[in-house]
């Protein structure tokens, strides 16, 4: 072979070259000896792989099945959703956000609502923050179910996933029973949530988390434990802590290096300061530890679930400030100042005061943050996005050195990437 | 009962310890709406950023964002997020450069910088001096222009479309079936743009719609 380095943008194209088999031939080294040297070669994984979780694009360099250097490619879902929110009303921007990491909707939102509220120096009614509370962890629930199932998929068991995804479902049933629709729900609004849940979906709720969690108890009991399932995840992608600190991890990344970080334990947003919640920690680093945090997390979940079914007040579900939030219908029909409120806010908006804010809330995967700049009128100035895939995808080049060519997929999705938030 | 955004530890003394930590690194500090924001000169920054790193303990680089301001001289804001887990305190490190000059890279300190600052560069075209791979990120491979400046239009200037003709796709400049629509909602009396008919001699509004006379820190909360 005359080309040592090949770089092929099919990798099933790899097999088929001339020459036969194996991209780089074998060349003669020693011809007394018999060594041979295989030069290293390039293929692509993705950018349309399964296993992927969207559209990723890995350069990857093996020596043989050993990776040897990991390039992600990534901005293949980049839709500029920072410079379209520039362009719109602090209202009309809030859909973006389920757009970003549209696995966990409702997280996308709470950040970006609570910018917001901490710029206008808004209060919020008990209630509201409750329900953000109780449909966040839901929302928390239906992500980890996701990720879960389909990591168990990435490393070749395909019930467990099946399973996983009947739980998800019911979750989805329930925000569309809150707001209308099934994943885009723009749902958290500044000072609250757009409308109130009725008295039957907190009581089906409450049952779910009773009975259906059962589930997803026997779908983990099927891998936890089993042999094939702890020889593809122990050891593999083992990140230690001061690299975890380094790499700006967050969420069940950092978590299971052993750190034990939980945004909504230690800077307390909402009503996380009255939920009584454990933080699980992994032990050693590796793709076992953050699967393992995470089936633990969705256990907290629900507690937090069960606590917030239990002391939610009853009240309003929005602020009463009404240069902020709009009036419901019913009262636009009563009152000429409740209609020109609903005019002038769902038209030009209100005016968030100049200033900027970095608010950081625990996403499902991570820290989502949003640095929000206001220059007084009302659009935002600035809207960048901190996405959690950002720093944890930055750092599969060193976890996936050494490792062999199908750990990829078990690193990849113990990350929990999803492009919609990595690309924005 | 205040704004329910997540609340770390108080921003007391957090200020005169930079200050004391940084010396005339430091180019001014201030607090505002809760947060603590330093400014810092751009070519003390790997040295300011080390100090906080190991002296005052803010392990983690979270995020770094670029703001454009184009009416400033140096036109462009960069800003570095930091965070201590120890401490359990968000600080943020801002910086300000235009599109010549270079930004000293904190990868040396932080190897997530490497990501974060290939994004402001690839969105703003501010230069990282000091990043070993300062690529674009998130544009198409060779794009032009850097998307995020606020002289780059939204629509952009060109869109991709399957040509038939040459099986592949292709880059054709932006034609819109109409305009792109920006509607002026503020109200006439505070924020419109425009001058209203019978106006010509009233002052000209300001630019950007109607400011709020309030700074986000002076809200009574």
């Amino acid at each position: 072979m005359s080309d040592p380095t090949l770089i092929v943008a099919d990798p099933h194209a790899a097999v088929f070259e001339a020459g036969g088999l194996g991209v780089s031939g074998p060349m003669p080294v020693g011809q007394e000896t018999g060594e041979v040297a295989i030069a290293n070669y390039t293929i692509n994984f993705g950018p349309q792989h399964p296993a992927a979780h969207g559209v990723l694009r890995l350069v990857m360099e093996l020596d043989g099945e050993i990776v040897e250097r990991v390039d992600p490619h990534i901005g293949l879902l980049h839709r500029g959703t920072e410079k379209l929110i520039e362009y719109k009303t602090y209202l009309q921007a809030l859909p973006y956000f389920d757009r970003l990491d549209y696995c966990s909707p409702l997280n996308m939102e709470h950040s970006y609502v609570l910018a917001i509220e901490k710029l206008l120096g808004l209060e919020v009614p008990l209630r509201a923050q409750y329900l953000r509370v109780l449909f966040a962890e839901i929302s928390r629930i239906s992500n980890h179910m996701l990720n879960l199932g389909s990591h168990v998929m990435d490393v070749g068991a395909m019930t467990p996933n099946l399973w996983l995804f009947e739980v998800r479902e019911d979750t989805y049933g329930f925000f569309e029973r809150a707001s209308g629709a099934r994943m885009h729900m723009a749902w958290f609004r500044p000072g609250g949530v757009h409308q109130d849940v009725p008295l039957k979906l907190l009581t089906d709720i409450g049952d779910w988390v009773d009975t259906r969690l059962k589930l997803f108890e026997d779908a983990i009991s099927l891998v936890a434990d089993n042999r094939i399932f702890k020889q593809r995840n122990v050891d593999i992608g083992v990140v230690s802590r001061e690299d975890a600190i380094a790499w700006g991890f967050s969420g069940p990344m950092i978590r299971a290096a052993g750190i034990p970080w939980d945004i909504r334990k230690s800077q307390p947003y909402d009503v996380y300061d009255r939920m009584d919640f454990e933080i699980p920690v992994g032990t050693n680093g590796d793709c076992y530890d953050r699967f393992m945090v995470r089936v633990e997390e969705v256990r907290q979940s629900a507690r937090i679930i069960k606590q917030c079914l239990a002391e939610m007040p009853e009240g309003p579900i929005a602020s009463l400030d009404r240069k902020v939030v709009p009036p419901k219908r019913g009262e636009m029909k009563q009152s000429m100042e409740a209609l020109i409120h609903h005019f002038k806010l769902y038209t030009e908006g209100f005016h968030v005061p100049a200033g900027d804010v970095y608010v950081a809330t625990e996403s499902p995967k991570g820290e989502f943050g949003v640095y929000l700049v206001s220059d007084g009128t009302n659009k935002p100035y600035r809207c960048k996005i901190r996405p959690t895939a950002f720093s944890h995808l930055q750092a599969m080049d060193f976890m996936m050195k050494g490792h062999m060519l199908a750990d990829t997929t078990a690193i990849l999705s113990a990350i929990d990437v999803v492009f919609g938030e990595c690309d924005r | 009962m205040s704004a329910p955004h997540p609340k770390y530890a108080s921003n007391d003394g957090v200020i005169e310890a930079a200050r004391a930590a940084l010396g005339d690194r430091l180019i001014d500090a201030s607090e505002a709406v809760g947060e603590v924001r330093l400014d810092v000169k751009r070519e003390a920054l790997p040295e300011a950023m080390r100090i906080l790193r190991d002296e005052l303990s803010y392990q983690q680089l979270m995020e770094i964002a670029g703001v454009d301001y184009p009416e400033r001289p140096e036109r462009f804001e960069i800003v570095y997020m930091l965070l201590s887990l120890t401490k359990n305190h968000r600080l943020r490190v801002h910086v300000s450069t235009d599109e010549t000059l270079p930004v000293p890279s904190v990868t040396g300190l932080w190897p997530v910088a490497g990501w974060l600052e290939r994004e402001v560069y690839d969105m703003y075209g501010v230069l990282f001096d000091g990043n070993p791979d300062l690529r674009r990120i998130l544009t198409d491979y060779g794009f032009r222009g850097h998307p995020q400046r606020k002289d780059f239009p939204l629509t952009g200037f060109v869109e991709l479309r399957y040509s038939e003709e040459e099986k592949r796709v292709v880059y054709s400049p932006v034609k819109l079936a109409q305009d792109f629509r920006t509607f002026d909602f503020t109200s006439p009396w505070e924020g419109a743009e425009y001058v209203l008919p019978g106006d010509e001699k009233a002052k000209v509004p300001e630019d950007r719609g109607a400011p709020t006379p309030l700074k986000a820190d002076e809200v009574k909360k």
